[in-house]
């Protein structure tokens, strides 16, 4: 009642916030999670931030069928034009720089100057990433030298569909899906916690990208909860671990093995390497004229 | 000439008979639907409908670029569908264009795949717009290729245009054709019905002429076997086998591509028809990636982790 009387009298009329609901994105749409869950992101100055959705070992599959029906295709477009999409993304990144550091400060409590400074870091990231996309055959690919009357080339190719679970950060998330489609892999992102909040304003940018449907999905929730879904699908062909708990790995290795999946953790590493180890190498002999 | 004692084959009689058929509450029907659509079906029963759905596929290509080599790959598949787990039933019939009966008939029985029958497409599949003389020669041609089972569309036009008798008499003559030698499927392409009452017209029709099958759609013509349109059609055999004691079948055809299609039409023929109809004499599955799904769902059930289509055959 007391809060009635204060807006009755309050010269501005008091409105409603319009407060958003967070979902996840996967094929280039925003579903809830099949499960229906939500959990909550709290931090202990601003006590109850979001209900971000908890995503099932379901939506895990159904992303997973995204990734990989988008993936020929993202893989077919020119290098040149792979940047030119990953760039427009940092562009609009840029515009909402603020966006991003607010939300960054209230899901995790830092200061306003280090999510700043965060935010541009991983624009800067992303960029950087992005114009390695044209670079990638002459830096990783060869002519190769053999005994005969035939040109060998090894040409560096995206492996598939690689499922990424970062560190509870912006800058994580960033440092983990860029290398990975820059080279025209499909990606299956695992969010966990707090990192839920920046993660899907970031899912709201890549909508609006020229980023084909399903090349990038984004699921929010536990690293417990998926991530032994991931390691063992069938269908998944690299799993970057990097945000794992040290000693979970070595169990998620063996799940992997079963499709001989290449599992990585970089630990914060920023290098083409990166990129490199979600790319395989083809050999190509072609005769030289008689 | 009398059908079951109901119609005489007139086009008098029939329009009579049609025009007294309850019409069907559109709403009621998609309502029904949807909610049968939200059953959830737990572990073991799963399973069972998994295995019931593999003996119910008819493992279909009606493409103008298919080749023997691509039919001898599926009537493989269709005998074996996992060669890596001989637990898998076989499907429940081959479904191919008429001139690859031979084929398909030489290659099962070569590989041990007798049980399997094959079905041919006819009566100018997909359209079945030709003379009545070429629809009954594309007919015998298939049962003496050694079709087991012939998919005949109705003329469309025909029914659209209220010639019933004229669509009768076509599925009386292939049904003599057919004679004992040929289960007789009969196509409506429902998306081309428009209505679930033309829908129901149709089924009665097919069924009085003799159908031994009422299959949903060509697959060439989209929306295909919806299950609103299924679940009128598993009315119509229910009702039709208490008037007459005779059991027709229902093929569902188009549009189902994963397991989970394939469970909500199990549920639907037991929910409407009754389990009586949930074999693969009386309900088939027609379709070609399903059976791929159907496979990997196993798998996962299996082996419990999600299953990659580079473990099942390209087809």
């Amino acid at each position: 009642m007391a809060s009635s009387k204060k807006s009755s009298s309050s010269k501005t009329a008091q409105r409603l916030e319009v407060k958003k609901t967070y979902k996840l994105y996967i094929n280039g749409a925003f579903p809830r999670s099949e499960s229906g869950r939500v959990y909550e992101v709290t931090n202990s100055k601003n006590g109850f931030v979001a209900n971000p959705s908890l995503a099932s070992r379901k939506d895990l599959r159904d992303a997973v069928v995204a990734a990989r029906a988008a993936q020929s295709g993202w893989a077919k477009a020119t290098a040149y034009n792979r940047g030119q999409i990953l760039y427009r993304i940092a562009e609009m990144l840029e515009g909402r720089a603020d966006q991003f550091a607010n939300e960054i400060v209230l899901a995790s409590g830092v200061t306003p100057k280090k999510a700043h400074d965060e935010v541009l870091a991983a624009i800067d990231r992303w960029v950087w990433y992005a114009g390695w996309s044209d670079k990638l055959s002459a830096a990783f690919g060869a002519t190769n030298p053999v005994s005969g009357p035939y040109y060998n080339f090894t040409i560096p190719e995206p492996q598939g569909v690689i499922a990424v679970a970062p560190a509870e950060s912006f800058l994580a998330l960033i440092d983990a899906i860029a290398p990975a489609i820059v080279s025209g892999n499909s990606v299956v992102a695992l969010v966990p916690g707090s990192a839920a909040i920046a993660a899907m304003t970031f899912a709201e940018v890549l909508a609006t990208s020229d980023l084909p449907a399903g090349v990038l999905n984004i699921l929010t929730g536990s690293h417990d909860e998926l991530a032994p879904w991931a390691a063992s699908h069938m269908d998944i062909d690299g799993f970057d671990i990097s945000g794992i708990d040290k000693k979970k790995r070595a169990e998620l290795k063996v799940a992997g093995a079963e499709n001989l999946k290449r599992i990585h953790n970089f630990d914060g590493a920023v290098s083409p390497t990166r990129i490199f180890a979600f790319m395989e190498a083809k050999t190509v002999w072609h005769p030289i004229g008689v | 000439m009398s059908f079951y004692g109901i119609v005489d084959g007139s086009e008098s009689s029939l329009k009579h008979f049609l025009a007294q058929l309850p019409g069907v509450d559109q709403v009621g029907v998609d309502a029904r639907a949807a909610m049968l659509a939200t059953r959830s079906i737990k572990t073991s029963s799963k399973r069972w409908a998994i295995d019931t759905a593999i003996s119910m596929v008819d493992l279909t290509t009606l493409e103008g670029a298919d080749t023997a080599g691509k039919v001898r790959a599926l009537c493989s598949k269709a005998v074996r569908p996992d060669p890596t787990d001989s637990t898998v039933p076989s499907v429940g019939a081959i479904c191919v264009y008429n001139d690859m009966v031979a084929i398909a008939r030489t290659h099962l029985d070569a590989i041990g795949g007798k049980h399997v029958p094959v079905a041919a497409v006819s009566t100018a599949f997909p359209s079945g717009r030709a003379s009545m003389e070429v629809k009954i020669q594309d007919t015998q041609d298939a049962i003496d290729a050694g079709a087991a089972e012939i998919d005949m569309v109705i003329d469309r036009g025909a029914f659209l245009s209220g010639q019933y008798g004229l669509v009768f008499d076509e599925i009386v003559k292939i049904r003599e054709v057919c004679g004992d030698r040929a289960h007789l499927k009969v196509i409506f392409e429902t998306g081309e019905l428009v209505t679930y009452d033309n829908v129901r017209k149709a089924s009665y029709l097919a069924m009085l002429a003799g159908a031994d099958f009422i299959k949903t759609s060509t697959g060439k013509v989209a929306p295909a076997a919806t299950p609103p349109v299924v679940l009128v059609m598993l009315e119509a055999v229910r009702d039709f086998y208490q008037m007459t004691q005779r059991r027709i079948g229902v093929k569902p055809a188009g549009g189902i591509r994963n397991t989970k299609d394939a469970i909500k039409q199990l549920v639907l023929v037991n929910e409407t028809a009754g389990p009586e109809w949930l074999t693969p004499e009386y309900f088939r599955i027609g379709a070609s990636a399903l059976l791929n799904d159907l496979l990997m769902q196993r798998m996962k059930m299996d082996d419990g982790y999600y299953a990659s289509p580079n473990y099942v055959t390209i087809d």
